[in-house]
């Protein structure tokens, strides 16, 4: 099968359609889909599949429709939500910085709602609202401090890395000193929340979540002909007639309030936004940044992970971000294998 | 001129040395520390002097090595941000650490220092394994590196959140501290410290050779593999002492190497040097002020470092191009 096709519309009108990305990205949907459906299932109250479905679809009993409904279907539409942000802020950030690991962890971003939940958690002992919020206006805030201290006549990846490792040594060295101020019970909530968590999580997470990436995905998409140039280098975008530096500050913007409402619903879950576009890029084999497939990637990749901590330490032991780590670890050495194999590197 | 710049800095370096043992909770003149150092006969100023002495010899030894670290690393991945934490030796220390804590029940900071010193000996031999041991390339020991951080700081979260105990020490190690430099702990690693710190200083030739990549390196007659193991022994000794003896000091290792290269350009025969002797300045100079700043308590080491550090080095980033390798 030829993986690019160029389909003509009538009225002279053409486009180019990429077989292979088209169906990777409705294969990650379904996995996604298939993968929530059986988190919802799992947990003390074990349902079977069909269960499920017929619940979600109005028809289950009413111990059902509480347990689905109430308690884990906004759980799993968290879980989608945040990795399908985390997913599309990765790879913007790694398109924008053109560095496969200009990612919000190494940026700091991360770090920098970790500091504003610390500073709740340790110092205002405050509510899990709260603690949202501070994360929130910890990850907006570190994401414009970078933003204007890369500023110079324009923003240039290399240096944008750069100064966004400057900024997530500080930060956290200040997480480091909240952490041992705090007392130990606040410590050890510090900790729950810096591992990144879905327990919990109910329909006031699932709502501001579900409007932003409403208003941001289709944002961010209509901008992916102008990342694909950028791409090529500032110079030659800028010659093919993109508005680079516009087009960055909006993509850069989008990617941080991404980042930082996805970690303020979930907490900093590591490795998502690193590897969701890596893999993302590795099945469709298409250059660019592959956004929407990153985005499906990210919530597939964050549900299974939910489901396996699920599965191996019981309900609620050990957060969604243990199990990320590990991944993450697994993916990477995979990475090595295969290249070696493949004598890439 | 970079002779005179290297004489200048150890200058510097002897002076914060001095303001490190006459610094703290009880204020020594200079008079006090010099009568200390030369002429002990056991008055009150002198057992201060003798307790602040092996902790500044700590900051001495590991602040040298962190530095020395971080300019091989770099030098050897070929990449300007590597920093020791890249090839998992702060994870394989800070695992170890854990580990030691929840299931051998060691509470002393001397008794870490052997668990921390093996799980980064470890952990850099098994990067150094899975790296292609040798047919190792830059890319794949930082790929093996970040890979098994990841696994072992996700077995690091599970047990911190599984066990309060491990959770109350491990936060306070993992910033990074000078303090636990008692005359024990400091004599366990300093042999390490000394002997890695000679094996990287003499591997600045064989690195310069590597900095122009492999095709040139092999028509100059470099043995490549060699270069890269040594190197990887060099990094892990000295990293795996230091994390041993101080805990994760995270950004010395990765910054002073970038500022360092800045004013020598890229020949690591003046960026070690250089290297050896500003690292020192940053961790103990950062160790004086922690001292000051909460008196009587104290700010740990690895804190004031990234607070000081982070913003000289976004400095340095915007003010020029920074030297590329």
């Amino acid at each position: 099968m030829k993986s690019n096709r160029a389909v003509r519309l009538p009225g002279g009108l053409s486009f180019r359609l990429d077989v292979r990305a088209l169906t990777v990205v409705v294969g990650l949907l379904a996995a996604a889909l298939a993968a929530s459906v059986v988190l919802i299932g799992t947990g003390d109250f074990p349902m079977s599949a069909a269960d499920v479905l017929r619940t979600l679809a109005g028809e289950g009993n009413a111990g059902q429709e509480l347990i689905v409904n109430e308690l884990r279907l906004p759980r799993v539409l968290v879980g989608l939500l945040v990795g399908a942000s985390l997913g599309l802020g990765g790879a913007l950030f790694q398109s924008v910085s053109r560095n496969p690991l200009g990612s919000p962890d190494v940026l700091g971003l991360g770090q920098g709602a970790t500091a504003g939940a610390l500073t709740v958690i340790v110092v205002f002992s405050g509510t899990a609202g709260q603690v949202a919020l501070g994360a929130l206006a910890g990850g907006l805030l570190t994401g414009f401090v970078i933003y204007v201290l890369a500023w110079k006549r324009g923003v240039h990846g290399y240096r944008l890395v750069l100064v966004g490792i400057g900024v997530s040594a500080v930060v956290t060295a200040v997480n480091g000193y909240l952490l041992t101020k705090s007392d130990i019970v606040d410590a050890a909530r510090a900790v729950v929340w810096m591992t990144g968590s879905l327990s919990g999580r109910d329909w006031d997470q699932v709502w501001p979540l579900l409007a932003l990436c409403a208003v941001l995905v289709p944002l961010v998409l209509a901008h992916s002909g102008a990342l694909r140039m950028m791409e090529m280098g500032d110079d030659v975008a800028y010659a093919l007639g993109v508005r680079v530096e516009r087009v960055r500050l909006v993509l850069m913007l989008s990617a941080v309030l991404l980042t930082a409402s996805a970690t303020a619903a979930a907490g900093p879950v590591s490795f998502v936004a690193l590897t969701a576009p890596q893999l993302a890029r590795r099945l469709t084999r298409a250059p660019g940044p592959n956004l929407v497939a990153a985005v499906c990637m990210g919530a597939a990749l964050l549900v299974t992970a939910d489901w396996i901590s699920q599965r191996a330490f019981g309900a609620d032991q050990l957060p969604v971000g243990v199990v990320t780590g590990v991944l993450g670890g697994v993916y990477l050495l995979w990475l090595l294998v295969t290249e070696r194999r493949a004598g890439r590197i | 001129m970079r002779v005179l710049g290297l004489l200048v800095s150890a200058g510097v370096l002897v002076l914060v040395a001095l303001a490190s043992i006459a610094v703290g909770a009880k204020e020594l003149s200079l008079g006090e520390v010099w009568h200390g150092l030369f002429g002990a006969s056991g008055t009150y100023g002198d057992v201060v002097v003798a307790d602040r002495l092996s902790r500044t010899v700590l900051g001495l030894l590991a602040g040298a090595a962190l530095g020395l670290a971080g300019a091989v690393l770099q030098a050897l991945t070929r990449n300007p941000l590597a920093d020791p934490g890249l090839l998992g030796i702060n994870a394989g220390a800070s695992a170890a650490v854990v580990t030691a804590i929840t299931f051998f029940g060691v509470t002393s900071l001397s008794g870490y220092v052997w668990f921390a010193f093996l799980g980064a000996a470890a952990i850099g031999a098994l990067v150094w394994f899975l790296g292609g041991s040798r047919g190792a390339t830059p890319v794949r020991l930082v790929l093996a590196g970040m890979a098994i951080s990841a696994a072992l700081f996700g077995y690091l979260q599970a047990i911190m959140i599984l066990d309060d105990a491990a959770l109350g020490r491990m936060r306070f190690w993992t910033v990074g501290s000078l303090a636990s430099g008692s005359d024990a702990a400091v004599k366990q690693v300093v042999p390490f410290l000394l002997a890695g710190s000679l094996l990287a200083l003499a591997l600045a030739r064989p690195l310069n050779a590597v900095a122009m990549g492999d095709d040139t390196a092999k028509a100059l007659g470099a043995n490549l593999n060699r270069t890269r193991g040594l190197s990887m022994l060099a990094a892990t000794v000295l990293c795996g002492a230091a994390t041993a003896a101080c805990g994760p000091i995270m950004f010395v290792g990765l910054m002073v190497p970038h500022v360092v290269r800045s004013f020598t350009g890229p020949d690591l025969r003046w960026i070690l040097p250089y290297a050896a002797v500003l690292s020192p300045v940053l961790l103990l100079g950062a160790d004086v002020l922690g001292r000051v700043v909460a008196r009587p308590a104290e700010v740990q080491v690895g804190i004031v470092t990234a607070i000081l550090g982070g913003p000289v080095f976004i400095f340095l980033v915007r003010r020029r191009r920074t030297a590329q390798l």
